[in-house]
């Protein structure tokens, strides 16, 4: 491959650094320049609301590569730089500095976004919302002197966040406005436990709960309820989801779908494009049916077909997706999509204690699984999914039946 | 900064130096080692960064949390010597420790 190639990456996260080691690694020889609007080196971003905000990570520790591996990579870094505007057709990225970059081969690993609420009060200061390292570096000035702090969202964020402001010391009360915890993602016995393990912490979760304003005298003091009452917050975090950032795609033109849509193989509807990570909506092939994922594993696994694409092969993304959560001592992990579920089974007691699995079943086949403290169900679990295990619930249930006899 | 061998499954042998108080997982990403695929970057969720220690070096390496054991249990390949590299701190006392890696992460 020719050395006067140039590869633009925008974007500098899981899948932006996955993406520039497997171009080497093909055989890549052009350049690799990365465009990202943040002051920092790829850092990682699942300790954000979780071990980095409890402050048992040091900022040092969060970085995905040592700064020597750049080096190595032949990687150039242009920092806080915004691309304002891709022109498709002649290959050119427009930046926030007046200069423009041309490019034979883009990736586009622009993420998401923090998704904003529309009420009044969000401007005040000391209310953040959780993304970027700098977003948890002004959470953590914030904590340092908050007695209150008030969450709005019990997503898994939400969630994460609240556990590591009460290890600081900071009382937290978690606004949901639904009537379950993570009710668009886990069943409601799942719902349940973690409503139980933060009652137990001593967070205060207020289900059915609509924040309507945030009021104070430039900090914020208060957040005022739909329904009327006021809780005291000397700080407050909004996490209630994220938009993937497809604007530059569509503004050039390219498809765009709920993200950017990519085949299997992470390109774009240009031939010189692909994308990867959090922006993508791709077609997953095990699962026959497209997904836009949030997920490190999903960032990681698609960034190698990219690169690969950009390279001329064809290595087709193909994973089951999975995800973990971390919340005081209890660690979370699941495998597969559970949308469609026709059945739960609970393997183990979801109502005391802090370790059970929820498998969901559509009929009698395994979709996913929701692992609290059972690393070996998850791994297991995997492995059933992967195999279209069918199972009867009452199987699944019995603990006495090890779940390696179902392996096939 | 001790020198850790890495040791894909094929036989190629990396030296690198590895900063103390990283992990071998780190160690093994910042030298673009591709036999360590560490899916969840560390976090001791996703069982791909495992690894077999020489054992002359295991008590260097330390002890195994009950998290680890519970996800090393479930991979055919565990020997004796096995260890999740992101759950090894690299310390002064690891200078030339040899690090194997295994089959399905080639």
């Amino acid at each position: 491959m020719s050395t006067d190639n140039r590869a633009v990456v925008i974007g500098a996260s899981h899948a932006a650094v996955q993406l520039m080691i497997s171009l080497r690694q093909h055989g890549w020889e052009g350049s690799i320049t990365v465009v990202s609007d943040e002051d920092h080196q790829p850092y990682q971003r699942p300790p954000l609301s979780k071990a980095y905000l409890a402050g048992t990570v040091s900022t040092e520790q969060m970085a995905l590569r040592a700064p020597a591996a750049y080096e190595k990579l032949g990687v150039r870094f242009m920092l806080s730089t915004r691309v304002t505007g891709l022109d498709a057709e002649s290959k050119t990225l427009h930046l926030d500095n007046g200069e423009t970059l041309s490019f034979d081969k883009l990736a586009l690993c622009t993420g998401a976004r923090a998704r904003p609420l529309p009420i009044p009060g969000t401007d005040l200061s000391a209310v953040h919302y959780l993304r970027t390292l700098d977003d948890v570096k002004g959470i953590q000035a914030s904590a340092s002197t908050a007695k209150t702090a008030v969450i709005i969202g019990g997503g898994y964020i939400g969630l994460e966040t609240a556990a590591s402001l009460s290890k600081l010391g900071v009382k937290v009360t978690v606004l949901e406005t639904e009537s379950r915890l993570l009710k668009r993602v886990a069943s409601p016995q799942v719902s349940e436990f973690y409503l139980r393990l933060h009652t137990e912490e001593g967070i205060d979760i207020r289900l059915n709960t609509q924040a309507a304003e945030l009021t104070g005298d430039r900090t914020v003091a208060q957040v005022i309820c739909a329904d009327g009452s006021a809780i005291d917050a000397d700080m407050a975090i909004i996490g209630i989801g994220v938009i993937a950032n497809t604007e530059l795609a569509a503004e050039a033109g390219l498809a765009i779908d709920n993200g950017i849509l990519v085949n299997e193989f992470a390109q774009t509807s240009h031939p010189d494009i692909v994308a990867a990570g959090d922006c993508t909506n791709h077609p997953n092939p095990l699962l026959k049916r497209n997904l836009r994922l949030e997920s490190v594993p999903n960032a990681s696994e698609q960034a190698k077909a990219a690169a690969a694409s950009i390279c001329g092969i064809e290595k087709a993304y193909a994973e089951l997706p999975w995800f973990w959560s971390d919340q005081f001592d209890v660690k979370l992990q699941i495998v597969g999509m559970n949308q469609g579920y026709t059945d739960v089974v609970v393997r183990g007691d979801n109502k005391k204690g802090r370790s059970f699995s929820v498998f969901y079943l559509n009929e009698s086949t395994i979709l996913a699984a929701d692992c609290i403290n059972r690393p070996k169900d998850f791994m297991l679990a995997k492995k059933l999914i992967l195999q279209g295990v069918k199972s009867d619930p009452e199987t699944l249930a019995n603990e006495s039946i090890e779940l390696m006899t179902l392996i096939q | 900064m001790p020198v850790i061998n890495y040791i894909e499954f094929d036989g190629s042998k990396y030296s690198v130096e590895v900063a103390e108080g990283t992990n071998l997982m780190q160690g093994a990403l910042d030298n673009m080692i591709e036999g360590i695929i560490a899916e969840c970057g560390g976090c001791c969720v996703c069982c791909t960064c495992h690894c077999m220690i020489d054992p002359q070096w295991k008590d260097a390496a330390g002890s195994i949390t009950s998290g680890e054991d519970e996800l090393l249990e479930m991979l055919s390949e565990r020997q004796d010597n096995s260890r999740l590299s992101c759950q090894v701190t690299v310390t002064a006392s690891m200078e030339g420790m040899v690090v194997r890696l295994p089959e399905s992460q080639y």
